[in-house]
């Protein structure tokens, strides 16, 4: 198994009344902001990167999101550059680089470097990235599927086919493709997909035989993505198994009961991850298929994942806010009752992870362990606790239940197994 | 076929492979009508005020309705390309046309390329032009009920504004939906306008054209009225004080006379 840990690098240097009376991280004025604190918390999250890879985990995992402090990491292969000289064993996992809005040629040699100067410990994903990313970046979101694929092929195509070679593509033009920075890892590296279990991204993932990573998504809709990626892995002619999926945990881990309360306490900060942005940001026009939207009309649901969420509203009086603020603490328990959350002391929570591994059967664990204001010194304390008590145990968990991660098992290299009689 | 949708009736055409829906209604000269950028309303009081002595031509743009889009029209001027193909085929022109908002960037699209397309060109708030003052209301941050909401200078003198858009049905959000998504693959960057549209404006001479404009518009400030009529040899701007971004909805009466008065010139 594929331990890697996570975290949003938050910039929670934000009043919590301004996320809650705009309902949403993205879209707070950038007055908020004070460089020499981001400075610090860059610095400090990668010392924390470092410390990680001291206890025992097996990956770094970063994300990129822009213009909101929900997420630093607005070039996230600035900081994947960072950990790659600073880090000597992890894989750098990028889940991911949201493609629609990246120039797909500099992309692939970004990537290159940061694969080159980590000796080969680069793990690229893609993701079509949240709505709000096509605002914010001015991509057209009526054409971000398209756009996704067309630079997907091109970045593969740039990595593997001995230029110079011309590029003519619907979205993408390219004159004169010759990367002199390649990857090191031949053909490419393994790429992960991260996703909110999407069925067009899971098929996608199926298709090309990428691990697919559900991100901290409720285990029922997880589980129907895990049969419908076998089935599709079924028709390519291949068997899948944990190798081939991965889940995105948030779990708190702390000296005592109460301390692990209180730092979970701080992943609904603002309304957590329900208040990332508001709908007309999350969705603008054609980002979501037919069918998304189909759903959307008719339930207060997330459409990719038909799961029902807290739609916070802006807030004009102090009646209002408290009334949301109310609002979105009153979900705290429930989160950890339905294991989306889970906080405690190792003793406590390996239990709960030991249900999410015989439930999902994940070759990729990763572990989002904290969010909002939580000092560097308890962060420090988590990783810790995790290497030293959590991993052990997982790893003896995933022996006895047969989890091998991606880089045991390839994925897509089981043939497909010939039925009785067949 | 041909079905009947409350006073229009319903047929689907072909130009080049691309279905349209054309919604007909009323008898005399033709009178083409360009929807806005969320889509074909339904029917109102001035189309039944206007269908009295004109033949209503009102084409769904693909992308918008029931059919599925053009994958080529990239943009509004492609999609002004693809009218111009369909009023040769049907063999209307020289037309009088009416658009309203994008349907207003489609019909100066079209006559910017060649305006012996028509007889006579109203354009009622178009989008199209950059304002010179103010800019225009960014309908792809905003939910679609957010856009309408600033699209009445005031809701409650609007009587036609709240049957209309009273209530949410989900059809109706999709409807929205699949408008905001077809019109943002035709106008999402430059938002809305196309700079070149003015310079190619100037180019076009003997077309009569009216463009009507309220005051308190919201969508598209006024300035871009005074940018088209600055343009438009020989134009006539017209501005509705009290009035938002929907004149046919605010001020119907007065919309109708004027747009008659300018029909009936010779």
């Amino acid at each position: 198994m594929h331990i890697m840990m996570f975290t949003e690098r938050p910039y929670y240097d934000v009043p919590e009344d301004e996320i809650i009376r705009n309902a949403s991280y993205f879209g707070i004025p950038n007055e908020h902001f004070n460089p020499d604190v981001g400075g610090q918390l860059y610095n400090s999250y990668f010392d924390e990167a470092v410390y990680a890879e001291q206890v025992g985990f097996d990956g770094i995992m970063l994300n990129e999101h822009h213009g909101t402090p929900f997420c630093m990491g607005a070039v996230m292969n600035i900081e994947a550059a960072v950990l790659a000289r600073i880090t000597e064993r992890v894989k750098i996992v990028l889940l991911g680089n949201p493609l629609p809005v990246a120039d797909p040629l500099r992309l692939a040699e970004e990537l290159a470097m940061i694969d080159m100067i980590s000796g080969g410990r680069l793990v690229p994903g893609w993701v079509r990235g949240a709505g709000s990313e096509s605002i914010y970046n001015n991509a057209n979101p009526a054409y971000n599927r398209e756009l996704f694929n067309e630079a997907h092929d091109f970045i593969i195509k740039a990595w593997t086919e001995p230029g110079p070679f011309r590029f003519e593509g619907k979205h993408y033009h390219y004159r004169y493709v010759n990367p002199w920075v390649l990857p090191v890892q031949k053909p490419h590296p393994q790429m992960w997909i991260p996703g909110l279990v999407s069925q067009e991204t899971v098929v996608w993932c199926a298709r090309h035989k990428y691990p697919y990573l559900a991100l901290a998504t409720f285990l029922d809709p997880t589980l129907e993505m895990v049969k419908l990626y076998r089935d599709i892995a079924a028709e390519e002619g291949y068997e899948s198994g944990p190798e081939n999926f991965g889940y995105l945990q948030r779990i708190v881990v702390a000296e005592t009961e109460e301390k692990a309360q209180e730092m979970g306490r701080a992943f609904m900060y603002g309304g957590g991850i329900n208040a990332f942005a508001r709908p007309e940001w999350m969705f603008p026009p054609g980002y979501n298929s037919k069918a998304a939207t189909r759903r959307l009309a008719r339930v207060s649901v997330d459409p990719n994942s038909g799961e029902e969420t807290l739609v916070l509203k802006p807030t004009s009086t102090p009646e209002e806010l408290e009334a949301s603020r109310n609002d979105i603490y009153s979900r705290f328990q429930g989160e950890q009752d339905n294991l989306q959350l889970i906080c405690g002391t190792p003793d406590t929570v390996i239990p709960k992870i030991r249900h999410i591994m015989e439930t999902i059967r994940p070759g990729i664990f990763a572990m989002w362990h904290h969010h909002g204001p939580v000092s560097h010194e308890d962060r420090m304390t988590s990783i810790r606790l995790l290497g030293e008590e959590v991993l052990p145990a997982m790893r003896s968990i995933a022996d006895e239940l047969d989890l091998p991660g991606p880089y045991e098992r390839l994925p897509g290299s089981r043939p497909l197994a010939v039925p009785v009689g067949g | 076929m041909t079905v009947s949708i409350d006073g229009f009736t319903e047929s689907t055409i072909n130009v080049g492979g691309t279905g349209v829906t054309l919604l007909r209604s009323g008898s005399g000269p033709p009178l083409l009508v360009f929807h806005e950028e969320l889509g074909h309303p339904g029917w109102l009081a001035w189309h039944a005020d206007m269908a009295q002595d004109n033949a209503l031509l009102l084409p769904v743009h693909p992308g918008f309705g029931q059919l599925p889009r053009a994958d080529w029209v990239a943009n509004v001027r492609d999609l002004a390309g693809f009218y111009s193909r369909m009023l040769r085929e049907m063999a209307l022109g020289p037309v009088d046309v009416i658009g309203f908002s994008l349907g207003g960037w489609i019909a100066a699209e079209m006559a910017a390329a060649d305006a012996g397309q028509f007889r006579r060109m109203a354009l009622v708030a178009p989008t199209g032009v950059r304002p010179p003052d103010g800019e225009i209301l960014d309908l792809f941050i905003l939910t679609a009920r957010a856009y309408l909401d600033a699209s009445v200078h005031d809701a409650a003198a609007t009587p036609e504004f709240a049957s209309l858009y009273g209530e949410e049905t989900p059809e109706q959000f999709e409807a929205w939906e699949d408008a905001r998504a077809e019109s943002a693959r035709l106008a999402w960057k430059p938002y809305m306008h196309n700079p070149s549209l003015p310079h190619l404006l100037e180019g076009v001479q003997g077309l009569p054209s009216l463009i009507v404009w309220g005051r308190e518009d919201r969508i598209v400030p006024v300035s871009a009225g005074h940018a088209y009529n600055r343009a438009i040899a020989g134009s006539e701007l017209l501005v509705l004080d009290k009035c938002g971004h929907r004149p046919e909805i605010e001020h119907t009466s007065e919309f109708v006379n004027r747009l008659r008065g300018f029909l009936a010139q010779e």
